[in-house]
């Protein structure tokens, strides 16, 4: 929506020198540095990867999860688990989902409180807004789930990044996801946590060419890779943001 | 009474004309030519600009018919363009559900189950055709008529009130939009949420720019005149314009200290902000100060595809509509290219100011031809003219 592809260009080489942990992800999933922010702490995964392990809920709707025998394996919850994995040895990474097509977030709040106490995560990932769009929910209706949500996680002891909805062009025209996206943004900000701007990346991913979101197909495989890339993206974001404050050299590299 | 300027202020067509252009661009959904619009640049944006100046529109034609003609005649022909709105609002509707089924029929990708999910309400098209016929059911980007149906619909009562007693008029209809904030007011949506644009809500602006042309402008020109306030406005446009640049470049945000976030957010369109409202004045100051009534390049032919757009409103802004949906679907079928973007917004455009062009020949002619009625003012979009 609002960022030229020449500069994401750019950034995405500036950004993989910036961040070497970056870049390690297959080159379609490295996006602009500004995309993914780390400006919010993580202070209960810093906790639990201290202790060893890493407990991780992912709460969505109908974008968490693929069609097909594989849907699950390929959709990227599971790819969270696996990037976890590889970028924290040592650390025993586990990861529930509480995950179901068509749910608002005021609905996916309903049952937030039984898969907290289940799980005991110290991390939510929390995607939503999608739904509350395609139905036109009151946008303060939507922000208050927002907040209800984040509020309960951090009760329960779970730091959250909220996941906002995919770019889809061909319904572009048909949900107004704008407003929710911002409303998103705007919620995050004021209670200091991080998001992963889905849209954005997805967005930027056409402009560049990466991938393209306006083919009519029923072909898993642009969704598996997007799913990935997703997955991996938000690892990124969790080793960032938790990664102490300035990292000496690694011992082998002195 | 008050006395009212009866020659047309071209400024309202060409602003209106520029809001129209600016609409059509924001309605494409990823365009990259509406980077160029002023919703990017501040809080407001063109539908604010819209709806003060069709409020003024309004108020002049339809002020003068109720001078001359009494309250119940010019009452019935504020009805009688409320209810071409509405037949203009579900031809768009037509539309929109041809572009619907088709994208339906033509798209299955795995990545989206959740968004097709939106076609849904394809399979009871009984529930929602009616619920789009009292106008409850509305796709994207298809708020600003039922908005305007609503606003003419209660325009009578509120332009009498304004004829007699303007400060009383305006007074009551920020009371309306102070009691919308208190008690939450709107009008349900169907499947489910409240109206985009609150009407509660946007009648403050409607009713501000009928009072400003049944005088409002004469009384407060020398306030806008000012320097000071030319001052106030350029800061306020600036302190906007900031805010804005955080959007894009999140990392400015930490410039911005937290009683200021905690204070302005959510700026909330649906319901109006008052910010928006600042923001819309600031703009209309400073507009007012570099355009005066008498500038000569309202007259030039530089700016004529801007006027003739904005003085056949109704018609182009639904064109706009439908031109929209149609550049949407030349991006999703065709190419999304820059090049294309570029090309779909300024043919859109240029097709905008031809159509405009040809209502206006079609009215002249009408004007001459043997037999015809002596001219009328026709009121254009909610009360324009031509």
């Amino acid at each position: 929506m609002r960022r030229l592809g020449t500069l994401g260009l750019a950034s995405v080489a500036l950004f993989a020198a910036i961040f070497p942990v970056w870049a390690e992800d297959p080159q379609e999933c490295r996006v602009a540095e500004n995309i993914i922010g780390t400006d919010f702490p993580l202070p209960h995964v810093v906790k639990a990867l201290a202790n060893k392990t890493f407990d991780v809920l992912v709460v969505g709707a109908g974008s968490s999860i693929l069609p097909g025998a594989n849907g699950a394996r390929d959709a990227y919850p599971a790819r969270l688990q696996i990037a976890l994995q590889g970028k924290l040895p040592g650390i025993a990474v586990k990861l529930a989902t509480d995950v179901k097509l068509r749910r608002t977030a005021a609905e996916m709040v309903e049952t937030m409180p039984a898969a907290l106490a289940a799980n005991k995560p110290a991390l939510v990932v929390w995607q939503t807004g999608t739904v509350d769009a395609m139905l036109g929910i009151d946008p303060d209706d939507f922000s208050a789930a927002l907040n209800k949500g984040v509020d309960l996680a951090h009760h329960a002891g779970a730091d959250i990044i909220l996941v906002n909805s995919q770019y889809s062009p061909r319904t572009d025209s048909m949900i107004a996801l704008s407003g929710y996206i911002e409303d998103m943004r705007w919620v995050a900000l004021q209670q200091e946590i991080p998001l992963l701007d889905r849209f954005a990346i997805m967005k930027l991913w056409t402009e560049l060419g990466t991938f393209d979101f306006h083919a009519a197909t029923n072909k898993l495989d642009i969704a598996r890779r997007v799913h990935d890339c997703i997955g991996r993206l938000l690892a990124d974001l969790v080793v960032e943001t938790t990664r102490p404050a300035k990292p000496l050299p690694a011992l082998d590299e002195r | 009474m008050p006395p009212v300027s009866t020659e047309r202020d071209l400024r309202l067509d060409l602003f209106r004309g520029l809001a129209l252009w600016l609409i059509f661009l924001d309605h494409i959904p990823s365009n990259a030519v509406s980077w160029i619009t002023i919703r990017n640049y501040g809080f407001s944006d063109a539908t604010e600009i819209f709806v003060f100046i069709s409020g003024y529109t309004a108020a002049f034609v339809y002020g003068r018919a109720m001078r001359e003609h009494g309250f119940i005649v010019s009452s019935a022909r504020v009805l009688k363009r409320a209810w071409q709105i509405y037949v203009a609002h579900v031809f768009l509707f037509a539309i929109y559900l041809a572009e619907i089924a088709y994208v339906a029929q033509s798209f299955d990708n795995p990545l989206y189950t959740e968004e097709m999910g939106v076609l849904n309400f394809l399979r009871n098209p009984d529930v929602t055709i009616l619920q789009a016929l009292l106008l409850k059911f509305k796709p994207v980007n298809m708020d600003v008529l039922p908005l305007y149906i609503v606003l003419l619909a209660g325009f009578s009562p509120i332009l009498w009130l304004l004829m007699r007693r303007p400060s009383l008029g305006l007074l009551a209809s920020a009371v309306l939009y102070a009691l919308m904030w208190k008690f939450n007011w709107n009008i349900a949506a169907y499947p489910k949420g409240v109206w985009v644009f609150n009407p509660f809500a946007w009648q403050l602006l409607f009713v501000l720019g009928a009072w400003c042309a049944l005088g409002g402008a004469q009384r407060l020109s020398r306030w806008i005149n000012s320097p000071v306030t030319l001052a106030l406005a350029l800061a306020y446009l600036v302190f906007a314009f900031s805010i804005a640049m955080t959007w894009y470049f999140p990392w400015l945000a930490v410039y911005v200290p937290h009683f200021v976030s905690d204070t302005i957010y959510p700026i909330d369109k649906t319901n109006l902000d008052v910010l928006r409202i600042l923001h819309f004045f600031s703009l209309a100051v400073v507009a007012v100060w570099f355009v005066p009534r008498s500038w000569s390049g309202l007259k030039s032919r530089v700016f004529w595809p801007m006027i003739v757009c904005g003085q056949h409103s109704l018609e182009t802004f639904c064109l706009g509509v439908f031109l929209s949906f149609a550049g949407h679907f030349i991006f999703t079928e065709v190419s999304n290219r820059i090049f294309m973007q570029v090309i779909v917004s300024a043919l859109g455009i240029a097709i905008m100011v031809a159509v405009a062009w040809l209502i206006s020949w079609y009215k002249s002619m009408e004007r001459k031809g043997p037999g015809s009625r002596p001219p009328v003012a026709k009121p254009g979009f909610a009360g324009g003219g031509a």
